[in-house]
């Protein structure tokens, strides 16, 4: 079996962490092989954070090379743009949480924020399949991971997770509250 | 929800998805070492995440956060020549501050063993540098082992403790970042607790520990023994693994996680070279490479960063006279960076390109997206501390940064340091730069976990030799960068309360008579007192304290009666003068085309820390969401 690589990225302080132990517990909890690896560090005080997930029997290095992987998630617009560009290899597919965190530059009016638009011609023109994702009702900005990820799920972006899978890490990862409040957003986008 | 500190504590034999400095703490718990030591450092601050989680009452084994890491390495060695198995870890650029006491450890006879876990940080992800600490074993004869994933993190953990306990000597356990952060499932033995024998076991009689003069001698010939004696054991290591393709024409030596992108790089290009992976990699197993080599016409050595190996390869083969090519570093790159998948093709590519995987080919449409370089988090205290600083500074000042979260005041829109070296360098570089200048003032900053760990010195040197500097003394109350680690004024240590030990006490202890103390939201008065602090002649400090709000934040979420708070902007007021979006620059303000300017609803705290900022007032109060 060929490998299936997964890049995610996001800005620091939006809970990458979670959303990728979450895709790599599912793999496991669906017997697959598979491993990863998480940015930490300095680049998590609002750089760029980014996690790797590798799966298949013949992945070694947890990392995913330039443009070789199948899937690009990110959760936020920019980053899904700078993501796919570096990573993602032909006809790949890009899933996205549509809000922008605008970087410096942009702020400082030194450079033009990315569009929903030019994200959209950017897919078109390189053949990439593109999920956009947004969800206004959201109890707390930072559920948008999950929203994400029930994105992930229902457009079956992971072959060979099922539902069950993703609930079942969810529930390695969290309890309480914070399970029910995510498990429920989570099966409610995803049987929508 | 698992249990992960229950399962680290597991009697049974069990696998689970870790990462390797999760897996390295089950290998502590099976090994029975009894003293872990440390000082915080990308890569290696997860080691302590994973032993927090472990209630202090259930741990086999004590933990502390030390001052610094030469300290921690002090504690380690004392555990050890009192019959405890100890271990310390630390971040790449962290041997350098341990190094007096690291370099006399293989001189000692550590009778209960110590292993020590270097982070080392090829790539530089959150490192000054990417020194190869490999240099720093051999300086000082310590044998080191390098496993590649988390699996083997495990493994050669326990196989660097037996080693170290069975020759009483220090052993390396060497990790890079993706070692410590790769995240699989490991499969773990059983554990069988056993009592901590209590007995202090020092005798000096199995010493000597005092290197002095003639006794240094049979010290250090004790010491090369020791590693000609590991070198031979190497030889026999089963740890140590051939992959023989019966290719006699190509072989490569190598070692962590190259090992595994040259795996994949080879699988996809469908090369089959044989492969020689160590896992001790000093001192190196002579044999065994000898016999690598004499098997094959041309051999490939596949080490990251420096050309250690290579050098003592090609010196083996000189020395056996062996007809072999061997092939290894060429140019400088070959010396830069982490040997990642698409590094280890593009060095394979020029030595035998058959087996290099193709690199793929840019998009053929691109987007340029702004760089986001990392920033200080919404209502950092630093980032209110830096603005008001900066008002009372000139252009022509030096502003000496140092290392911390405060370190990122270096960018636009601050430029709130100019230099930046090591953990509390900044007052002894500062004091440097202040002599035979009379026109330029000079301004440090300095963090208060590093004030504790390296900075006392250089304020001491200024006091002692009356340097004409400013320090600045960005106190948070912890060691934020590093993920929130308590330090000696946070009234905490890693395992109960403490006396806190607050840093302007120590300055007036010290004699400091110029003294100024604010908190960083009071930006008027923060710049005010700079001004007067830099008109003084001599030595001047202002302590520029706020709590970390990350970690505050972190803590008030975690409350049932926690209530989200975000502050607004009165768009009619609003003049348009962007100094907060563009000179206070909090993330939070969102810049629109037409130069409105909003607040992101993610990013928002309520601190409220900008409204002094607006000229306007166009800011409003922070209210409930
Ligand atoms: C010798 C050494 N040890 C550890 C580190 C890792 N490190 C980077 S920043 C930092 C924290 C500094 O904390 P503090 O001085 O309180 O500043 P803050 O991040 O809280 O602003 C540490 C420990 C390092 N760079 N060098």
């Amino acid at each position: 079996m060929k490998p299936f690589n997964i890049y995610l990225c996001g800005v620091g302080g939006q809970g990458i962490g979670l959303i990728s132990e979450i895709i790599l517990r599912a793999a496991d909890r669906a017997g697959l092989k598979a491993i990863g690896v998480d940015t930490h560090g300095l680049a998590q005080r609002g750089g760029i954070v980014s996690s790797h997930i590798r799966i298949g029997e013949s992945v070694h290095s947890p990392l995913v090379s330039k443009r070789k992987a199948d899937l690009v998630i990110s959760l936020e617009r920019h980053e899904a743009v700078r993501a796919a560009s570096e990573y993602l290899t032909e006809k790949g597919s890009l899933v996205y949480y549509n809000t922008s965190w605008q970087p410096l530059p942009v702020r400082l009016k030194k450079a033009q924020e990315i569009s929903v638009q030019q994200v959209a011609d950017f897919c078109e023109k390189c053949e990439y399949k593109l999920f956009e994702v947004y969800q206004k009702d959201l109890p707390d900005p930072r559920m948008q991971n999950i929203a994400l990820l029930a994105a992930i799920c229902r457009n079956n972006l992971v072959a060979g997770l099922a539902t069950s899978h993703y609930e079942q890490a969810m529930g390695d990862l969290m309890s309480g509250r914070m399970l029910d409040a995510n498990l429920q957003l989570f099966n409610r986008l995803v049987s929508n | 929800m698992k249990n992960f500190a229950d399962m680290l504590l597991s009697r049974e034999a069990f696998s689970e998805i870790v990462m390797g400095n999760t897996a390295v703490v089950r290998a502590m718990i099976e090994a029975k070492t009894r003293v872990v030591t440390s000082y915080p450092g990308s890569p290696t601050p997860e080691i302590a995440s994973a032993i927090a989680g472990i209630k202090p009452e259930d741990r086999p084994f004590y933990f502390e956060f030390s001052t610094n890491e030469k300290v921690a390495t002090e504690v380690a060695y004392g555990a050890s020549v009192n019959g405890h198995l100890s271990t310390v870890f630390f971040k790449s650029v962290g041997l350098n501050v341990a190094a007096d006491t690291f370099v006399q450890l293989g001189l000692m006879n550590l009778i209960g063993g110590m292993v020590v876990i270097l982070g080392d940080d090829p790539g530089a992800n959150s490192s000054q540098n990417e020194q190869d600490n490999r240099h720093l074993a051999r300086l000082s004869y310590t044998p080191i082992f390098e496993p590649a994933d988390p699996q083997e993190v495990y493994h050669y953990y326990l196989a660097a403790a037996r080693l170290s306990q069975q020759l009483h000597i220090p052993v390396i356990l060497r990790l890079t970042t993706h070692v410590c952060h790769a995240k699989q499932k490991v499969s773990f033995a059983a554990w069988q607790p056993v009592p901590i024998d209590r007995t202090p076991a020092f005798d000096v009689n199995n010493g000597p520990y005092m290197p002095l003069t003639s006794l240094v001698f049979p010290m250090k010939r004790r010491a090369l023994n020791n590693l000609h004696q590991v070198a031979e054991m190497n030889d026999k290591d089963q740890l140590n693994r051939l992959i023989d393709n019966k290719n006699r024409r190509q072989g490569i030596i190598t070692f962590g996680l190259p090992f595994l992108s040259l795996l994949d790089t080879l699988a996809e290009s469908g090369g089959k070279p044989d492969i020689l992976k160590l896992a001790m990699i000093y001192p190196l197993p002579n044999q065994l490479i000898t016999d690598f080599l004499t098997s094959h016409e041309e051999v490939l050595i596949l080490e990251e960063l420096d050309d250690i190996m290579e050098s003592e390869i090609k010196r083996l083969a000189f020395e056996r006279q062996i007809r072999v090519k061997i092939h290894g570093k060429t140019d400088i790159e070959s010396w830069v960076g982490e040997y990642t998948a698409d590094k280890v093709a593009g060095l394979l590519a020029g030595v035998w390109p058959e087996m290099a995987a193709k690199p793929q080919p840019a998009t053929a449409f691109s987007v340029s997206v702004p760089p986001r370089p990392a920033q200080m988090c919404p209502g950092c205290g630093h980032r209110s501390a830096f603005h008001a600083v900066k008002q009372a500074l000139k252009e022509t000042d030096i502003k000496v940064a140092d290392i911390g979260c405060h370190t990122l005041g270096f960018m636009p829109p601050y430029n709130m340091g100019q230099l930046l070296m090591c953990m509390g360098a900044s007052t002894g570089i500062g004091a440097g730069m202040s002599l035979f200048n009379d026109s330029r003032r000079v301004v440090c900053f300095l963090g208060d976990s590093t004030f504790f760990h390296a900075g006392i010195p250089g304020i001491i040197n200024a006091l002692f030799n009356k340097h004409n500097i400013t320090l600045i003394l960005m106190e948070n109350g912890t060691t934020a960068m590093t993920g929130h680690q308590d330090h000696a004024a946070s009234g905490r240590n890693f395992n109960q309360e403490t006396e806190r030990i607050p840093v302007r006490s120590v300055l007036e202890g010290l004699g400091v008579k110029n003294i100024f103390e604010v908190d960083t939201y009071q930006q008027q008065k923060l710049t005010d007192m700079v001004k007067e602090a830099v008109a003084i002649e001599g030595f001047a400090v202002v302590i520029a304290k706020h709590a970390c709000m990350l970690k505050l934040m972190r803590e008030q979420r975690r409350k049932e009666s926690f209530q989200a708070k975000m502050v607004s902007i009165d768009q009619k007021t609003c003049n348009k003068a962007h100094v907060c979006v563009s000179a206070f620059a909090c993330p939070t303000f969102v810049m629109h085309e037409d130069g409105t300017v909003d607040v992101n609803p993610d990013l928002c705290i309520g601190d409220g820390s900008c409204l002094q900022t607006c000229p306007a007032k166009a800011i409003q109060r922070p209210e409930n969401r």
